[in-house]
C-alpha cells in the first residue's frame, strides 16, 4: 500500500508526457504537410540567431517594459524547471527534497525560485492588466478565444507559483516543527511570510496542505503541458527552431520561383522547339500550382511560423496598413494560417489523409482585400520577436492570386500591363527612356 | 530646363570600344516621373562633378520587374529580369548605381539567382565612397543650419540595412538633422511599397502617406530627405494634403547636394 502514491505518480507523469508526445508529433506532421525548403545552409550562423533571439531575448526587449517583464517570467519557467525535476525524482520514488545534498548550494537555489516566484507573479499580474484594463491595441483587439486563451495562460502562471509557495510554506512550518520525513532544507525568502498565515495548525493539518500543494503543482504543470498544443503558447518550444530556421537573406530579397524560372529560361531560348510534344513521363504529371491558395501551398518554414506565432500582435502594431485603419493584419495572417493548419490536419486524424472540405486558407480565412493592403515594407517581420516571416505568405498568396487567376486589383493589371508593352509601370514608350536629358 | 549633360549610353561605350566606372540605373520614375527626372539630373550632375565615368542603358533599359514581383507575378518579374540580365551581361556589366531603393534591391538581390551577378550600390552609398574617396566635395552652402528630417525607404533600410550612408551624406551638408520618433529599422513606410504606387489603397481610415507626413512634420522640418523617387511622391502628396508645401519641401539627398553647391 505504501506505494500507491509512487504508482499513480508515475500514471500521471507517462499519462501526461505521453499525450503531449501524441499532440507534438501531430505538430510535426502538420508542419511537414508544408513544401520543402532548404535551411540546412550556414550552421554557425543559424545557432548563433537561435542563442541571440530566443535564448537570449534579443527583440523581446526592443520594447522594455514587456521586454523586460518577459524575461523574468522567462528565466523562471527555465530556472524553476530544475524545482520540477526534484519534484519528480521525488515523486518516483517517494523522497522528499532529494536534492538537499546540495547543503548550501540547495539553499541557494531554493531561495532563488522562490524570488523568481515571486517576480513572476509581480508580471504575471502587470501583464494581466495591461492585456484587460490598460487599453492596448494589440491586446483589445483580441476577442473570443484568442482573448480567453491569453488570460488563461496568465491564471496557469498565477496558480503553479502560488501552490509552490505554499508547498514551501507548509514546509517551512513542518521542519520548524521537526516533523517526521520535514528535514531542516532550503531557503524561504518567500514563503517564510506566507507560513505564519498556517500558524497553530496541527502537524497532520500542516502535511495535508503540503501534499495537497505539491500534488496540484506537479499535476498543474503537466495540464499546463498539455494545453500548450491547445493554446497560442507553443512558442515557448518553438521559438527555439522558429529562430534557427529564419530565413537568412536580407528582408528585402524574395525567393525568385524555380518552376517559372524554368518556363522563363525555356521561352527565351531561341532553340526550343515551340510545337516539341512534352516528354512521356511528364505528360500525366499535374503541372505545378503557383502560390499559395491553402496551407499545404506553403513551405514547412512558414507553417512552423504559425505554429510559433504567440499572438503579441507586435507584427500588426507596427503594420502601415493596419495602423491606418486597413483590414490586414499580419497577427491575423499567422493566426488564420495556423487554424487553418489545424483543420487540415483534424481532417486527415479523421479521415486518414486529407479529404476535401471545400474550404481553404484563400478566401476562408484571409480575404483578397487583406492581401492588396501589404505594402510589403517589412515591417512586421522586424517586429516579430522570434522571426516569423508574415510578408511571405502574403506574398505566396498573392501569386496565386495573379499568376493562378488573374486576380489582382485592375489597377495593377494596368501597371502589368503597362511592364509588359512597354517596359515601364506607366503608358510610356521604351524609346523615350533617354528623354529626361533633353527637357 | 534648357542645359543638357552628356549623358552616354552603354552602346555608344561599346561603339567606342570603352567600358564605363558604372552603370548608371536611371529607373522608370528616374526616366519617366517629373518629379523624379530632377533627381535623375542631379545625381548626373553629381556625377559629372566627381569625374565620373558612368554610361545608362537609355532605351536598352527596361523596368527590373518590381511592382510586378511584389504584386505576385513572378512571370512578368523574371521575363523583365531575364531580359534586363542579358542587356546587361552582353555589356559585361560589373557595378551598377541607382537612385531608386527598389531597383537598388531587385538588382543586387533577386537577380543573382538568374544570372545577373553585379555589384550594386544605392546612389547615397556610391556618393558617400566618391566622398571617402575624395572625388566629391560635399559642402553646407545653402543648406547649412536647416533643420532636416531622412525619411528611410523600406527597401534601402529595413530590406537591406542601410541606414547610414544617406544620414553621413546630410550631416556633411551641415544641416540640423532630426529623427523622426519612428526612424532607421522602426521606420514606416511611406506607402508606396508592395506596389501600392500603382493603385488606389484598400479602405481604411486615413492614407499611409499622411500618417508618414504627420511623423515628419512632428520634427517642424525645413526640408524632408528622401532617398527614393516613391518616397518622394507620397511625402509630397502628404505635405500638400497638410498644405505645408510653401514652408516645407521634400527633396532627395542627391538634389541637395547638387543644389548645395549650385551645380
Amino acid at each position: 500500500m505504501q506505494y500507491i502514491p509512487n504508482i499513480i505518480f508515475v500514471i500521471a507523469l507517462i499519462a501526461g508526457i505521453g499525450y503531449f508526445t501524441k499532440n507534438i508529433r501531430k505538430v510535426i506532421r502538420n508542419i511537414r504537410l508544408g513544401k520543402d525548403v532548404d535551411r540546412t545552409d550556414n550552421k554557425k550562423e543559424r545557432f548563433s540567431n537561435m542563442m541571440r533571439i530566443a535564448f537570449g531575448q534579443s527583440k523581446m526587449v526592443r520594447r522594455p517594459i514587456a521586454g523586460i517583464l518577459h524575461v523574468i517570467v522567462y528565466i523562471g519557467f527555465i530556472i524553476i524547471n530544475i524545482e520540477v525535476l526534484e519534484i519528480i525524482i521525488d515523486g518516483i520514488f517517494g523522497t522528499h527534497r532529494i536534492f538537499r545534498f546540495l547543503g548550501g548550494f540547495y539553499d541557494f537555489l531554493i531561495g532563488s525560485f522562490e524570488i523568481l516566484a515571486l517576480l513572476v507573479l509581480v508580471s504575471v499580474f502587470i501583464f494581466w492588466i495591461r492585456r484587460n484594463v490598460i487599453n492596448i491595441n494589440r491586446f483589445k483587439s483580441l476577442k473570443g478565444w484568442p482573448k480567453n486563451d491569453g488570460n488563461i495562460i496568465l491564471y496557469f502562471e498565477v496558480v503553479l507559483m502560488t501552490l509552490f509557495l505554499t508547498m514551501n510554506a507548509a514546509d517551512l512550518q513542518l521542519q520548524n516543527l521537526g516533523a517526521d520525513h520535514y528535514m531542516k532544507a532550503g531557503a524561504y525568502p518567500v514563503s517564510q511570510y506566507i507560513s505564519p498565515l498556517f500558524n497553530g495548525l496541527s502537524e497532520g493539518a500542516l502535511v495535508l496542505i503540503e501534499r495537497v500543494a505539491w500534488w496540484m503543482h506537479i499535476i498543474g504543470i503537466l495540464i499546463f503541458l498539455n494545453y500548450l498544443y491547445f493554446s497560442k503558447h507553443l512558442h515557448i518550444l518553438l521559438a527555439f527552431p522558429n529562430t534557427y530556421y529564419g530565413d537568412l537573406k536580407p528582408k528585402g530579397q524574395m525567393d525568385n520561383l524555380e518552376a517559372v524560372t524554368k518556363e522563363v529560361m525555356l521561352m527565351m531560348d531561341p532553340n526550343a522547339d515551340p510545337f516539341a510534344a512534352p516528354p512521356e513521363d511528364e505528360a500525366e504529371v499535374e503541372p505545378e500550382k503557383f502560390g499559395a491558395s491553402d496551407v499545404m501551398d506553403l513551405n514547412w518554414v512558414q507553417l512552423l511560423n504559425s505554429y510559433t506565432c504567440t499572438e503579441c500582435g507586435r507584427c500588426t502594431s507596427e503594420c502601415p496598413a493596419n495602423q491606418t485603419g486597413k483590414k490586414l493584419s499580419p497577427r491575423k495572417i499567422m493566426m488564420d494560417t495556423r487554424d487553418r493548419l489545424q483543420e487540415v490536419g483534424d481532417n486527415i486524424d479523421n479521415n486518414g489523409s486529407f479529404v476535401d472540405d471545400g474550404k481553404q486558407l484563400l478566401n476562408d480565412y484571409i480575404t483578397q482585400e487583406e492581401l492588396w493592403a501589404c505594402t510589403s515594407c517589412n515591417a512586421c517581420v522586424e517586429a516579430c520577436p522570434v522571426s516569423i516571416d508574415p510578408l511571405s505568405i502574403i506574398l505566396d498568396m498573392r501569386r496565386y492570386l495573379v499568376m493562378e487567376q488573374s486576380a489582382a486589383p485592375s489597377d495593377l493589371n494596368n501597371m502589368m500591363s503597362n511592364i509588359e508593352n512597354n517596359g515601364a509601370p506607366w503608358p510610356f514608350n521604351q524609346m523615350d527612356r533617354l528623354n529626361w536629358n533633353q527637357e | 530646363m534648357s542645359e543638357t549633360v552628356k549623358v552616354p549610353t552603354m552602346a555608344e561605350y561599346m561603339a567606342e570600344g570603352k567600358k564605363p566606372e558604372v552603370l548608371f540605373w536611371v529607373g522608370c520614375a528616374g526616366s519617366f516621373d517629373d518629379r523624379a527626372k530632377k533627381i535623375t539630373k542631379a545625381f548626373v550632375k553629381l556625377l559629372h562633378n566627381a569625374n565620373v565615368d558612368f554610361a545608362v542603358l537609355g532605351t536598352e533599359e527596361s523596368c527590373t520587374g518590381d511592382p510586378a514581383k511584389r504584386s505576385g507575378n513572378e512571370f512578368l518579374f523574371q521575363m523583365q529580369a531575364v531580359t534586363n540580365i542579358e542587356v546587361m551581361n552582353a555589356y559585361e556589366i560589373k557595378k551598377v548605381v541607382t537612385a531608386c531603393p527598389h531597383c537598388f534591391n531587385t538588382l543586387k538581390n533577386e537577380y543573382p539567382a538568374l544570372g545577373g551577378d553585379y555589384e550594386v550600390m544605392h546612389h547615397t552609398q556610391f556618393l558617400k565612397s566618391l566622398l571617402d574617396e575624395g572625388r566629391l566635395t560635399v559642402e553646407g552652402g545653402k543648406f547649412k543650419g536647416k533643420r532636416i528630417t531622412f525619411h528611410d525607404p523600406c527597401y534601402l533600410g529595413r530590406a537591406n540595412n542601410v541606414y547610414e550612408a544617406p544620414r553621413d551624406l546630410l550631416r556633411k551638408l551641415e544641416v540640423e538633422l532630426i529623427e523622426m520618433k519612428r526612424c532607421k529599422r522602426n521606420g514606416l513606410c511611406c506607402g508606396a511599397g508592395g506596389a501600392q504606387m500603382f493603385k488606389e489603397p484598400e479602405p481604411g481610415i486615413k492614407d499611409v502617406n499622411i500618417e508618414r507626413t504627420e511623423d515628419a512634420l512632428e520634427t517642424k522640418p525645413d526640408i524632408i530627405a528622401a532617398g527614393c523617387p516613391f518616397c518622394n511622391t507620397m511625402m509630397t502628396d502628404g505635405v500638400k494634403n497638410k498644405e505645408k508645401e510653401d514652408s516645407i519641401e521634400v527633396m532627395d539627398v542627391a538634389e541637395l547636394i547638387a543644389n548645395a553647391q549650385d551645380l
